[in-house]
């Protein structure tokens, strides 16, 4: 099990923590946007292999957050508040 | 007799504590300290079990967790575990163990027969030979003749398996040598320290291999060091096997007690890993390798100084490296009359005393039919023997290295795998890192706690004897004679491991798993280098260039229990529990889990469900019903964005909601399904209360959150999640009013103040009541909240009041049964993945509403447009029949196929109605009112008539009678 940086609560096991996606995955307004462009927003992912920005919460204190880690390693990069405090 | 206790000394054992316990039905006596395997040997058992697939004889083969054969089923007061290792398992008194795979006993198996048609049962036999029709009608057959130990189903647990988490600087896995060195050094530089051995006692290899360290006998200096790490109050854990690493260096134990209690599970977060594991001995190849009798060479040094048991009388001990001296030499001057036979012509050590050496020489085949009775070598010489020693040489113990992403390196000189590249946080010391001599593990430590970055000093010196890493390579080869066993515990020989090659599974993962080299309980500890090796020498490559299989979790098995836990039985899936519970059960309730919640499904106790769930609906309609609703979601959405927000959260436009009033509406999903249904209150201009469904609060507080981190800012918004704070009592039915009127609630319930769909306060015995007149019974309804905590007083006086207006207390199975009638919706139930809002009839918001809110732009898409859509219904059947079965579909012949058309989602007999009623999705539902159509269920078809979702009181008059 990994720890991961909730930027409100600090290192905790990831059993208390669920993925929120992908991070930067801007929701697209109206009901005039391309069905393409919104079915991109509903479905597509990126799924990267080594970096990714994903948006995280955690489940006891309610936090979501954007996680920088890596899919290969599993090496937490960072975590940011999405206020855009930076915490680790 | 052959092998036999001395008559003195055995480090391990305390021969002032006599035990005793079974093997196979009879007794066997050894001492406090004595392991199962240790006593059977004293007790001279050679054979202790039979293999796996051919069930040859086996007896024990090491003294430790790398035991591939003496795997026994453990039974009796003290504990039940099968397939236990002999050889780490304490003796304890009123043990009942049994041999495994063998019946009626080890020693004369029915099923030994199997051997004689090994011919014919090689690699993946079984799965070539029964591939027609279906290898699963042969399978529990064949399973039942192979397997390993027997569950005992009478076993009953004595209790949750403890699981403790815990932080330390430094982990110590192994407290032998090295590992006792590097505890203290770090606990020199003032680090918190735990150190945890699979052994009973610490101190490795130093229990039985003759060593000075720092001016003291080696047992001194494991004691004084060990005292010393308690005095300094560091974690000491024996029986502890480090049986994993796992992401970010989470180290899992599993610990063993002998107190019949069950093992404890660690979950350690160390900063840093020392790993000084040790190294396991491998055997040596040659015909008839697996016979009772042949054993590790060091695991019969170890008998002897720690159980004082010499194992044989006539000793060959084969080598290839300098380890086997040692233990030639002792157990000479044990007396036994030892020959040892080393594979090296050159470069070996002298000849001990009183031991004869044949040096260039190998062993080429063992006899014997229970037991090894001689030995004959590569040139034919023929020596008679009652135990065979070898020792292969050594495979550090680098498993948990492995786990944790470490890549080996292959070492020619030392014919072994050592750790590769260092892992972050991580240090390998001792026999792990291929470390022969005690300098060297010493110096090797020194350099480990250095790469973890700290400073050393005083790093203990060996000041005696130093053990020698002299080796020459000893692999099996193809095309040796006779069967020579490479797996014991897999029955895996050389000829396995050719024919796989033959079919060219040469990649080290096809090897493993087309003959299961390695794949047994022991999980290839001996067996899988020699194998590689082969593999390596038939295909022409080199050991690196086969390469490993990957290691994984766990190093040695772990009960079940310990990762288990507590959860277990209720603690599995904790039920949420209603603050007046109690008092549910002491009126007779019948409690069910409904999405999550323990709550009453009726009342009445259990004798004829059915007709209390009738009574109830039936008495809810003629005068008042009183109901808990406590599960009510009541999540508040608070400040100057919240009115903005909640026009965001909903399909429905909540803005304009009036102060003091309430609104039911839709949250819908992103792709525009409908995720919840419910009712919010404005309590004022800046704080609305979400009543979402039970089941879905956690979902729906979850989902606010997101929105309102991602969309609309904390500063803007705040969510609290007030469900669990208060009760909610209903009070619904034509005399809800009347009953109400006789408490003093401290508020006007007329209707021109309190209308349907408002909301007002009051007090009851000096608590804020909220009271909401929102209904999910189609009948005038007050839905009152209170502190949970107050609850009951409340409950008490509506019950009391009730009595002169026949209040009847309604379950959940009733209330179902009134928004049925009413065609009121459950989401999930009525509503499935793909049910849209206008599918319920509410297409009012999504073609008139201008703002944004959720899952908005997938209202237009081709697929919300189709006209053959799900629709929401009501079925009615002819008066008389039985309700229509949940589940049941809609059909109609198309093509001359029974074609589905949609299906019952709610289906109740209706006690006010007297008539079944159902509601349902239906394709093109809400345009066929009045038409008939099949429904089939289980083969048969009914028909039904569509018809609007509610049955009951469809102008709603009730609401305000
Ligand atoms: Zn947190």
């Amino acid at each position: 099990m990994q720890l991961f940086p909730c930027p409100f609560c600090g290192p905790r096991d990831e059993t208390e923590f669920h993925y929120g996606g992908d991070a930067g995955n801007a929701r697209p307004d109206g009901v005039d946007v391309p069905i393409e462009r919104w079915a991109d927003y509903l479905y597509l992912r990126t799924n990267p292999k080594g970096t990714a920005r994903e948006i995280w919460v955690h489940m006891n204190c309610g936090e979501f957050f954007v996680m920088e880690r890596d899919t290969v390693t599993h090496k937490v990069l960072s975590s940011t508040a999405l206020g855009g405090e930076h915490a680790a | 007799m052959t092998a036999s206790r001395l008559a003195t000394g055995g480090s391990a054992i305390d021969r002032s504590r006599p035990i005793r316990f079974s093997f196979d039905g009879a007794i066997v006596h050894g001492f406090a300290g004595d392991t199962i395997a240790s006593a059977l040997l004293a007790a001279d058992v050679a054979v202790v079990g039979r293999s796996f697939k051919y069930h040859r004889p086996r007896g024990i083969w090491g003294a430790g967790v790398e035991e591939p054969n003496a795997l026994v089923d453990i039974g009796g007061s003290v504990a039940a575990t099968p397939n236990t290792r002999a050889t780490t398992e304490a003796a304890r008194d009123g043990l009942v163990v049994k041999s495994i795979n063998a019946t009626p006993n080890a020693l004369s198996d029915r099923n030994a027969f199997l051997d004689r048609f090994s011919r014919f049962i090689p690699a993946a036999f079984y799965y070539k030979t029964f591939m027609w029709p279906d290898w699963h009608m042969f399978e529990p057959r064949i399973r039942a003749m192979a397997g390993l130990g027997k569950v005992d189903t009478g076993w009953t647990s004595p209790g949750p398996a403890d699981q403790i988490n815990h932080h330390c600087d430094v982990l110590v896995v192994g407290a032998g040598p090295a590992g006792l060195a590097a505890a203290r050094l770090a606990s020199g530089a003032g680090l918190t320290v735990t150190l945890v051995d699979d052994q009973p006692k610490p101190g490795g290899s130093l229990g039985h291999r003759t060593s000075e360290i720092d001016g003291k006998p080696a047992a001194l200096w494991v004691e004084e060091t060990v005292a010393e790490l308690a005095q300094a109050g560091h974690l000491i854990l024996p029986s502890t096997t480090a049986f994993g690493i796992y992401d970010h260096n989470l180290v899992g134990l599993n610990q063993r007690h002998r107190d019949g209690r069950p093992d404890t599970l660690w979950r350690v977060r160390p900063r840093q890993i020392v790993l000084a594991t040790g190294a396991i001995e491998r055997p040596l190849p040659f015909a008839n390798n697996d016979l009772p009798g042949i054993m590790s060479a060091d695991a019969a040094l170890a008998y002897l100084r720690r159980h004082a048991v010499l194992v044989g009388q006539r000793i060959v001990v084969a080598t290839n490296n300098d380890s086997g001296y040692e233990v030639a030499e002792a157990l000479a001057e044990a007396g036994a009359e030892v020959t040892l036979v080393d594979i090296r012509r050159d470069g070996a050590p002298t000849a001990p005393a009183n031991v004869r050496l044949i040096a260039g020489r190998s062993l080429a085949a063992a006899d014997g039919s229970l037991r090894v009775q001689a030995v004959t070598l590569d040139d034919g010489t023929r020596l008679d023997a009652d135990c065979v020693l070898v020792s292969g040489g050594w495979s550090p113990t680098i498993h948990l290295f492995g786990q944790a992403r470490g890549k080996l390196a292959w070492s020619e000189a030392r014919a072994a795998f050592l750790p590769g590249d260092p892992v972050d946080g991580i240090a390998v010391a001792g026999a792990a890192a291929g470390a022969v001599s005690l300098s060297e593990v010493f110096a090797g430590v020194g350099t480990a706690i250095a790469s973890l970055g700290q400073t050393t000093t005083a790093v203990p010196r060996s000041t005696g004897p130093e053990a020698t890493g002299g080796i020459l390579a000893a692999w099996p080869m193809p095309g040796s004679k006779g069967r020579i066993w490479i797996d014991y515990q897999n029955d895996v020989t050389v000829k396995d491991v050719e024919l796989a090659a033959r079919e060219n599974f040469v990649s080290v993962e096809h090897l493993k798993r087309y003959t299961t080299l390695g794949m047994a309980t022991d999980q290839g500890k001996t067996s899988n280098l020699p194998g590689l090796a082969l593999m390596a020498a038939i295909t022409g490559r080199t050991v690196p260039e086969v390469g490993t299989t990957t290691y994984r979790p766990p190093f040695t098995p772990v009960p079940l229990a310990s990762f288990a836990g507590a959860r277990g039985a209720e603690l599995m899936a904790p039920v949420r529990r209603l603050p007046l519970e109690s008092v549910h059960r002491a009126s007779g309730a019948v409690f069910q889990e409904y999405g999550g919640w323990l709550r009453p499904a009726h009342y009445g106790g259990n004798a004829d469900a059915e007709r209390s769930i009738a009574d109830e609906a039936r008495r809810a309609r003629q005068s008042v019903a009183l109901f808990d609703g406590s599960t009510l979601g009541k999540i508040e959405v608070i400040g100057p964005n919240a009115a903005e927000f909640v026009d965001f959260i909903y399909y429905n436009t909540m803005s304009t909601l009036k102060p003091g009033r309430c609104r039911y509406g839709f949250m819908l999903s992103e792709n525009g399904v409908v995720f919840d249904d419910g009712v919010l209150v404005r309590l004022d201009e800046h704080r609305f209360v979400v009543s979402c469904s039970s089941s879905h609060v956690a979902a729906v507080h979850a989902r606010l959150e997101e929105w309102r981190q991602d969309r609309f800012g904390r500063g803007a918004v705040y969510i609290h999640n007030a469900t669990a704070e208060m009760a909610t009592l209903t009070v619904s039915g034509p005399n809800a009013r009347k009953l109400l009127e006789t408490l003093d609630l401290g508020l006007s319930l007329d209707d021109a103040d309190l209308p349907h769909m408002a909301v007002s306060h009051g007090s009851y015995a000096g608590d804020e009541v909220r009271i909401a007149r929102v209904s999910f019974t189609g009948d005038r309804s007050y839905e009152i909240s209170i502190r949970a905590d107050r609850a009951e007083p409340l409950w008490a006086h509506l019950r009391h009041a009730g009595r002169a207006f026949d209040a009847v207390v309604i379950g959940l199975e009733a209330l179902m049964i009134l928004r049925a009638e009413k065609g009121f919706i459950v989401i999930g139930k009525d509503t499935d993945g793909t049910t849209l809002p206008q599918d319920l009839g509410v297409e009012g918001p999504r073609t008139k509403r201008q703002g944004e809110f959720v899952g908005r732009r997938s209202l237009f898409t081709d697929e919300a447009s189709r006209g053959d859509r799900l629709q929401l219904v009501g079925l009615t059947v002819p008066q008389g029949e039985a309700p229509l079965p949940t589940g049941a579909h809609g059909v109609r012949r198309s093509d001359g196929r029974l074609r589905s058309q949609g299906f019952v989602t709610s289906s109740y007999q209706s006690p006010t109605l007297g008539r079944a009623v159902a509601l349902g999705l239906i394709e093109r539902g809400a345009a066929r009112h009045g038409e008939t159509i099949d429904i089939q269920h289980l083969g048969k078809i009914r028909t039904a008539t569509i018809a609007p979702p509610c049955a009951f009181d469809p102008a709603g008059d009730r609401l305000h009678a």
